[in-house]
């Protein structure tokens, strides 16, 4: 069992708010999921913004300023470093997604690459949800959508790595309530044909890492996720972000639940109802349950 | 000349957990009548009824909601969650919205009622049980069920009445698909009376011409003493 909450915010009235009404649906998820938790929280910016990594560091003494001079040194650009918690978001003025994080990959193996894109940052830890939203400060976070994970372990590891979301491509991020069970093979084709590089032993990396791929082709992310349908074989609830789009799509025997609810603010879903029970104007949403095998994308996903 | 009909009691889920709600149901008298506030989708409400008590939930339920139901009358004015009504055993449960998955599953007796559409599964091993859903069901629906009714007013998702035994199916919509050993069946007078009366029940106004039957071809189940020595 694991839990996913989303919202993604159709009035810019409520991005202030987005870290207060998201917080509360993902705790609402914790007896879905208690062991470790996981937010992915989408920024408005501009396309020419500076790129954006969330990094993880096992020791909580490592030190992030001397990884920033050391990258910027290495690409020749201005790097600010911001810690928070175990994590810090590194910007890159300048800099390009992918070829920063390939050089962190390469270079920085005690380091794990979390996000990367110019909007995306995301946050994980072990522990229960409700503190892992507190200690790094979710409910006080602005952006348009966010989207998040409470696990309860199945294929891989209690760690913070293993925690979802996961996000292989810049600004691509994704959760999954299930488990795959043609992942390893999958992930070895995307190794072998597309040069993906994968940082954990999860099946939903591999799924994350197949919509890079993808999208990578041309696809867009409605087009990625029924290209999915026929290639990732399991049972599985994704909610899947990118840039300026949400995304939903259930497994054609749709045994992992999922609810959706629309209003012209704002767009919610969650594994169950009562996580979205409590967000403004619910009691005139529309609230459907996503039928098996369809996919569901909003804004320009 | 009727009784006069008191105020319900309110029973609100933001003052009182779910299991007091329970153990209050549980213990009220025949024809005590009760309002469920601010449900919110939490799991469990009204399950383990054994007395026809009035209950009626103001919004969405959670998961097996009215679950083991053997003769209360609970109505959900939302939706519900997955396992609705799961083992009933006598009573009436109604839903104005949809129902997630299994609804009704291993239901016993009684009538299950759902206005709108039911997700995978509705009816599940049904045990005797009658089901009259307003709208569409989603995929193996009636699977493996094995007597009561399953009355479905819209479409119904591929693999209706899979591996069924004696529960019969009405089905106004189009059938995506039937399950394996499920045929249609000729409707007869007899058929159309029970539907009729289901119907009524249910207070769905629904034509039962309208309507065909779906069976169990009896192939799959069936006991041959020529397989003997088979086993």
């Amino acid at each position: 069992m694991c839990g996913i909450a989303g919202l993604f915010l159709k009035s810019e009235d409520l991005r202030p708010r987005l870290g207060a009404l998201f917080s509360p649906m993902l705790r609402e998820m914790s007896e879905r999921g208690p062991d470790s938790a996981g937010v992915a929280v989408y920024r408005p910016a501009a396309a020419d913004a500076p790129c954006k990594l969330s990094l993880y560091a096992a020791d909580p003494a490592f030190d992030w300023e001397a990884l920033a001079s050391e990258l910027g040194a290495a690409f020749g650009l201005a790097v600010r470093v911001e810690r928070i918690a175990s994590h810090a978001v590194v910007a890159v003025e300048g800099g390009e997604p992918a070829a920063l994080r390939a050089w962190l990959l390469a270079e920085r193996p005690e380091v794990r690459v979390m996000s990367a894109g110019r909007r995306l940052e995301i946050y994980k830890e072990v522990g229960r949800p409700a503190e892992v939203l507190e200690r790094f400060a979710v409910p006080q976070m602005a952006g348009t959508h966010a989207i998040g994970h409470t696990r309860m372990a199945t294929e891989s590891a209690v760690t913070t790595e293993g925690a979802h979301p996961f996000n292989t491509g810049d600004d691509l991020c994704l959760v999954h309530n299930g488990s795959l069970s043609n992942h390893h093979q999958v992930k070895r084709r995307l190794q072998r044909t597309a040069g993906l590089r994968f940082q954990t032993e999860n099946d939903s990396e591999v799924a994350a890492g197949y919509l890079t791929w993808r999208l990578s082709e041309g696809a867009g992310i409605a087009e990625a996720l029924e290209a999915a349908l026929k290639d990732l074989d399991g049972f599985y609830t994704f909610a899947v972000g990118t840039g300026e789009g949400f995304a939903v799509l259930r497994d054609p025997i749709a045994c992992k639940p999922a609810v959706l609810a629309e209003t012209d603010e704002w767009v919610a879903m969650a594994s169950e109802f009562r996580a979205i029970a409590r967000l403004p104007g619910v009691d005139t949403a529309k609230v459907w349950e996503p039928a098996p095998g369809q996919v569901y994308s909003w804004g320009r996903a | 000349m009727g009784e006069v009909m008191t105020k319900p009691e309110a029973l609100d889920l933001d003052r009182m957990p779910v299991r007091d709600l329970n153990r209050r149901l549980q213990a009220a008298e025949p024809g005590d009548r009760f309002e469920v506030v601010n449900p919110l989708g939490r799991h469990s409400l009204a399950v383990g009824l054994t007395r026809p008590v009035e209950v009626t939930i103001r919004g969405h339920a959670g998961y097996y909601c009215a679950g083991m139901n053997d003769g209360g009358i609970v109505t959900v004015e939302g939706n519900a969650g997955t396992g609705l009504a799961e083992n009933m055993m006598a009573g009436r449960v109604e839903v104005a919205g949809d129902a997630s998955q299994s609804a009704g599953a291993s239901g016993r007796g009684g009538l299950l009622v759902i206005r709108g559409n039911a997700a995978a599964r509705c009816g599940i091993s049904l045990k005797g049980l009658d089901i009259v859903v307003g709208g569409a069901v989603g995929h193996n629906s009636g699977f493996m069920a094995q007597a009561g009714t399953l009355v479905v007013c819209g479409d119904a998702e591929p693999g209706i009445g899979d591996s069924i035994y004696e529960t019969r199916i009405y089905l106004r919509g189009t059938a995506k698909g039937l399950g394996a050993d499920c045929i249609e069946k000729e409707m007869r007078p007899e058929h159309r009376q029970h539907l009729a009366g289901l119907l009524q029940a249910a207070g769905i106004d629904a034509d039962p011409a309208d309507f065909r039957r779906y069976g169990s071809a009896r192939q799959l189940y069936r006991f041959k003493v020529a397989n003997l020595g088979s086993y």
